[in-house]
């Protein structure tokens, strides 16, 4: 088939052009292991209190290292659960200090929920019989806004909570 | 095409329409699927509006109406029936045009009609009852009624009516011209309709074998990642199925309508392959976000996602190759000299010229959407609805409504006058102004973090939200201006459907250029592509499918307590 000169310029740039950012996510995801989150770990979705991470007691945030935290959350319509505070209030705030290495592991006990820490890199889609999990580093102070951003039902909108990260 | 003659005699209408465009009994089918898709048009705007105003914290609905169900409305009307009408419509019209239709096969394109809009009324009841909240996407373990899902799956039956149809149109028409290439346009929907067939499988597949009998309570639970990677195998050819169409519009009727040649008849077919080969194993792009999926085959459709933009870079080139040479044709020089030769106040021309120009952001707002890490960003977010309201909601249709400018007048025996060319203009410019708004809008709340989705939320008076609202404010105002657009439209219809002046309006085929090459038989190779498509889409889903399988943890249990449907 022939090819106009000028076609054949731009077909070489543009597919050279879309190879390039290929190669760049590429490296991104295999060298250097930006992944999007994709956790394999499977749970009963009518018995997610089976699994550890998400007994009553051990929802929430957990210091597990010196600047380590692991946060716990149960998603349901049109819920958060991070645990109960002393009082047996439900927590709806969370703080973690700057800097810190943070693992969100969550799941849903009913149908599927988003998980977006609005102005973050942290959004991945809760999907019932699986765990999600996502590890980052919080290093800007703010308060950032927790909120389901997949369609769960009508009260979808009014399904949030809040993450502090506070300078120390 | 301006000045309309006098008004042609009703008896004179039967032979006018042979000549001029089509015979009645396929000019009556195709307006069918036409009012079908401009009711839509009307009713899905209408949820449009009223969806921007819920969004501003200051309206509320009526009656007890839910946003949900609104928002369902929308996209189940517009993303799925009017396309879905308006394309099965249009593409009658052009398989009539180039290799005819017979009597056998109208009848069929008629039950496919009726089953497609059996199936569209069942499915709206359930929603207009408030049964079936689920939106467009129905992702379990939500449960819709049982009605919900069995009304769609008559639409795709009904659809798969219409492939075989025009299947059998264009192989019937290859049989008695062995050894020619075949017609352009007819060669475009066919592959058209064979990207729709191998993607609806999937979306069949998941409706009856899973969501039926599951609403049905004959099975108690459901596998929800199987049931989302049928649905998203499906979604993404989805938008190359109304993608395409507008493509069919560009490659061969602009070149016609600008007073110009196809550019290359074989470029043309290239592309519409690639589309084949490209737009079907890419699903897992808008699963990227997603347990439960291997991230190495989510790389892999990432990479078959890019290269499904080499066609659409391909079509740029060949548009502007077929606007610089029309120009230059009529005498117009220097570097963009040429841009003045192009009939700018031709409605026909000028919509889809808009429509164009919008999928330049449109294509690279895609790509990011597509990259690996960068969906992390947007993913769910109304960035994302920003992005298909520019791809789908102004590329495609401003190009449909290009196409309707001659089509409706060619299928009612009348004439697109000066009157409906300006209002067409007026209605374009409206358009474009009320997406730049609107889309803007959602593009950058997107960015900032605003989900999609969503109704009216100060999420608990969070400082984030409060930044959002003063653009959910902006997209009240493009949403009011497109539906001004909206009601324009549905006028224009309605005027070329019954005021219009009789006449015999042009139906616009390009021929393609004289110094252009003969087309390779190879692009007439069926089974080559068909085959090469399924290699790729088992390629890419053969392994991640069997591992989803094999990992799956305990099914879900419906429901229907959070859409409000007891
Ligand atoms: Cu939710």
């Amino acid at each position: 088939m022939h090819l106009h000169r000028y076609e054949k310029i731009w077909i070489i740039f543009g597919t050279g052009a879309l190879l390039a950012f290929l190669i760049i996510l590429g490296i991104g995801a295999f060298y250097q292991g930006s992944q999007p989150p994709s956790c394999m770990v499977t749970i009963d979705p009518q018995n997610v209190q089976a699994h550890e991470a998400f007994k009553e007691e051990n929802l929430g945030l957990n210091q597990v290292g010196e600047n380590e935290y692991v946060v716990n959350i149960l998603a349901s319509a049109f819920n958060y659960d991070l645990g109960k505070d002393e009082n047996g209030a439900p927590v709806k705030t969370i703080r973690i200090p700057a800097g810190a290495k943070v693992t969100f592991q969550a799941t849903t006990s009913d149908v599927i929920h988003g998980f977006e820490l609005a102005g973050t890199n942290v959004n991945m889609m809760l999907e019932p019989g699986y765990i999600s999990e996502y590890e980052t580093t919080m290093d800007n102070p703010g308060t950032y806004t927790l909120i389901c951003n997949e369609y769960c039902g009508t009260g979808h909108h009014l399904m949030y909570a809040t993450v502090e990260v506070y300078e120390e | 095409m301006m000045n309309h003659s006098t008004a042609s005699k009703p008896a004179d209408q039967g032979l006018l329409a042979r000549k001029a465009g089509l015979p009645a009994k396929d000019a009556k089918l195709s307006m069918a699927h036409m009012y079908v898709a401009f009711i839509s048009l009307l009713i899905g705007g209408l949820m449009g509006l009223l969806q921007v105003l819920v969004r501003t914290g200051k309206m509320t609905l009526p009656f007890g109406i839910d946003y949900y169900q609104v928002l369902t409305v929308h996209g189940v009307i517009l993303a799925l029936v009017l396309t879905t009408f308006f394309i099965i419509g249009f593409q009658y019209a052009l398989m009539s045009k180039t290799v005819g239709m017979s009597d056998g096969e109208r009848k069929w394109a008629w039950i496919s009609f009726y089953v497609m809009l059996i199936g569209t009324v069942v499915t709206a009841v359930m929603i207009l009852l408030g049964k079936a909240n689920v939106l467009y996407t129905f992702y379990a373990p939500l449960q819709a009624h049982p009605l919900f899902y069995i009304g769609l799956a008559l639409v795709v039956v009904g659809s798969w009516i219409a492939v075989f149809v025009n299947l059998h149109q264009f192989f019937k028409w290859k049989k008695q011209h062995r050894g020619e290439v075949s017609p352009l346009l007819a060669f475009m929907v066919a592959i058209n309709m064979i990207i729709w067939f191998i993607s609806t499988l999937g979306v069949a597949a998941t409706v009856v074998i899973q969501l039926i009998p599951w609403s049905l309570g004959l099975v108690d639970e459901i596998n929800v990642l199987v049931s989302r990677t049928l649905f998203w195998y499906f979604g993404h050819p989805l938008v190359y199925f109304w993608l395409l169409p507008a493509y069919m519009a560009w490659y061969a009727i602009i070149p016609k309508i600008i007073g110009g040649k196809i550019f290359s008849d074989s470029l043309a077919r290239l592309a519409f392959i690639m589309f084949l080969l490209f737009s079907i194993p890419v699903g897992f792009h808008h699963q990227l976000l997603e347990p439960g999926i291997d991230p190495f085959w989510k790389y892999i459709q990432v990479v078959l996602t890019f290269a499904v933009a080499i066609p659409s870079l391909l079509t740029a080139f060949s548009m502007f190759a077929t606007f610089e040479s029309a120009g230059r044709a009529k005498g117009y020089t220097g570097l963009f000299g040429f841009m003045r030769g192009l009939p700018w106040k031709d409605v026909r021309f000028f919509a889809p010229f808009v429509g164009m120009l919008a999928f330049v952001p449109a294509g690279a707002g895609g790509l990011i959407n597509a990259s690996h890490q960068l969906n992390q960003v947007v993913h769910n977010t109304i960035w994302v609805t920003g992005h298909f309201h520019l791809t789908l909601a102004t590329t495609v249709i401003l190009t449909f409504f290009g196409i309707s400018y001659w089509l409706i007048p060619v299928l009612t025996g009348r004439k697109l006058n000066a009157h409906i060319n300006r209002l067409g203009i007026i209605q374009t410019i409206v358009w474009s102004i009320g997406m730049f708004i609107m889309s803007g809008a959602m593009h950058i709340a997107g960015l900032l973090g605003a989900p999609r989705r969503s109704s009216y939320s100060e999420y608990g008076g969070s400082e984030q939200a409060m930044e959002w609202i003063g653009y959910q404010y902006a997209q009240a105002i493009g949403g009011s201006i497109l539906f001004i657009g909206i009601l324009l439209m549905v006028y224009i219809f309605v005027y070329m459907t019954f005021f219009a002046p009789k006449g015999q309006e042009e139906f616009p085929m390009a021929e393609t250029a004289e110094d252009a090459l003969p087309t390779p038989m190879v692009f007439e190779n069926w089974k080559l592509w068909i085959g090469l498509a399924v290699a790729l889409i088992l390629f890419a889903y053969t392994i991640p499918f069997i591992d989803i399988i094999q990992n799956s943890p305990p099914g879900s249990p419906p429901f229907k307590w959070p859409i409000g449907y007891n």
